[in-house]
């Protein structure tokens, strides 16, 4: 049953290029590494960027996400967007709106790009500033308007917690406010900087399932105008998602300093080695490395995934949650009840139910500092 | 941005692809593909025939027209009001 035949292997559809882990913003919920300090100064160049755009391009990439960290930080970024344009990517910006201001939005648009997807960290101006720990609300909101002014497409995204969660209805009016055409209400995945924060973050099942009604009643209410997606929380499910649409089948992302990733957050891994754009070509990383191989099939899976008949809906669900909870990438992800740690999860959520007086920690380059001393 | 028509049950008379949507041909795939903010849908040969006519300016008996005399079959005007119902449902068209 092993596909990890190259013949079997499907193209990569989907690539992420997170241009920088620079980042104006200091979310306490930052999926990006919290080690990430580590990567400054080595970001790729202008002209690695766009060989990497036209290889990923030949082997049948057509979305193309520009993030980061802050993708505006590049000053190259219309530069990228013209050359991926010339490609036939459909481009996607994913950006806090710091530094998208009208001429370099207009400058984008001349470029070719096709949507922008604007972060909110909440509908109050409280909430939004304290989470990002930086003034951006009214920033966000002008950043709002350029991007209707210039017809762009606009998806608002906000990231749920137990901060925000009571009040969504808030968060879905002012998507509705600024013209949203898609609202991402995107429960916090317990990665990167969200993992530290993990306690102060964990909704309880109540507040989750109170903000699903709330969504629904809007559905109902607001038909097309608005297209609100619930990604839902899975420490609170009984069966893991299908995380990436399985290791190496569709997605492919590129960090900052050039290491191909299956996953933005696989680095959560240690025993595997990436294979970095600047060595190997994007060709050789999909389908040879050792890296992008480790988790496709199901030859690697291990009881109770091996021969569940699941296994390739979920593809054994998040190998980085695996590494997280269990201390071993090779587990079923403890989201599944049939998972022999899916407790780790329950304690998890427990835990948070009656958190210690534990201070967030913003993601900021002192503290990614800190954790590279293994503070 | 988007205007709703105001009978959103039936199918506009000269169908628009809505502008977030890109419909585009890709070779690794081997098919027509839409395009819109974080999404790609894979048409199948003959949704593509009908997408790729919507422009806007064609009417819907002329797209009905042109696939009968292209693919040499007759009838088609229930398959493709049925498909474009569909598509309006989906939200791709104005």
């Amino acid at each position: 049953m092993n596909t990890t035949d190259p013949a079997a292997v499907p193209p990569p559809l989907w690539l992420l290029a997170e241009l920088t882990y620079r980042c104006p913003l200091h979310c306490v919920f930052c999926s990006n590494p919290v080690d990430y300090a580590r990567t400054h100064g080595s970001e790729l160049s202008t002209a690695q960027w766009c060989d990497v755009l036209t290889q990923a391009r030949a082997l049948g990439a057509a979305q193309l996400g520009f993030s980061g960290g802050e993708p505006m930080l590049r000053d190259d970024l219309e530069a990228l967007v013209a050359h991926a344009h010339e490609l036939g990517y459909y481009i996607n910006l994913i950006t806090s709106g710091v530094g998208l201001n009208r001429e370099r939005i207009g400058a984008l648009k001349a470029a070719g790009l096709d949507h922008i997807q604007l972060s909110f960290q909440d509908s109050t101006r409280e909430l939004n500033d304290f989470l990002s720990s930086t003034r951006t609300f009214e920033l966000k909101r002008r950043v709002a308007d350029l991007i209707k002014e210039h017809g762009y497409p606009m998806v608002m995204n906000c990231v749920l917690h137990r901060y925000n969660l009571p009040h969504v209805d808030k968060i879905i009016d002012l998507a509705l406010e600024l013209g949203a055409d898609y609202l991402e209400l995107a429960n916090t995945q317990y990665y990167g900087w969200a993992w530290l924060n993990r306690a102060a973050l964990m909704p309880t099942a109540q507040q989750l399932a109170e903000a699903e009604g709330v969504v629904a009643r809007y559905r109902e209410r607001i038909g097309k105008r608005c297209q609100i997606l619930f990604v839902v929380p899975d420490y609170f499910e009984q069966r893991p998602k299908a995380c990436m649409n399985g290791w190496g089948r569709v997605f492919m992302a590129i960090a900052p300093d050039g290491t191909a990733l299956p996953c933005h957050s696989a680095r959560t891994i240690p025993d595997l080695e990436f294979p970095r754009v600047d060595q190997h070509s994007l060709r050789h990383i999909w389908y040879e490395s050792a890296a992008f191989n480790a988790f496709r099939g199901d030859a690697w899976m291990r009881e109770p995934c091996r021969n569940c008949d699941e296994r390739h809906r979920d593809f054994g669900g998040c190998r980085c949650q695996a590494q997280l909870l269990t201390g071993d990438a090779r587990q079923a992800d403890p989201v599944c009840s049939l998972s022999p740690h899916h407790g780790t999860v329950e304690q998890h959520i427990t835990l948070a139910r009656k958190p210690k007086e534990q201070p967030l920690v913003f993601r900021n380059d002192s503290n990614s500092r800190l954790s590279l001393r293994g503070g | 941005m988007n205007n709703t028509p105001s009978n959103a049950s039936t199918t506009p008379e000269q169908p628009r692809l809505r502008p977030m949507f890109r419909l585009q041909w890709e070779e690794v795939q081997q098919s027509w593909v839409m395009l819109f903010p974080e999404g790609m849908i894979r048409l199948n040969p003959s949704a593509a025939e009908i997408m790729r006519r919507c422009d806007g300016d064609r009417t819907v008996d002329q797209i009905v027209g042109e696939l009968e005399q292209t693919f040499n079959m007759t009838a088609l005007a229930p398959e493709v009001q049925a498909f474009l119902a569909h598509a309006r449902e989906k939200g791709w068209l104005t």
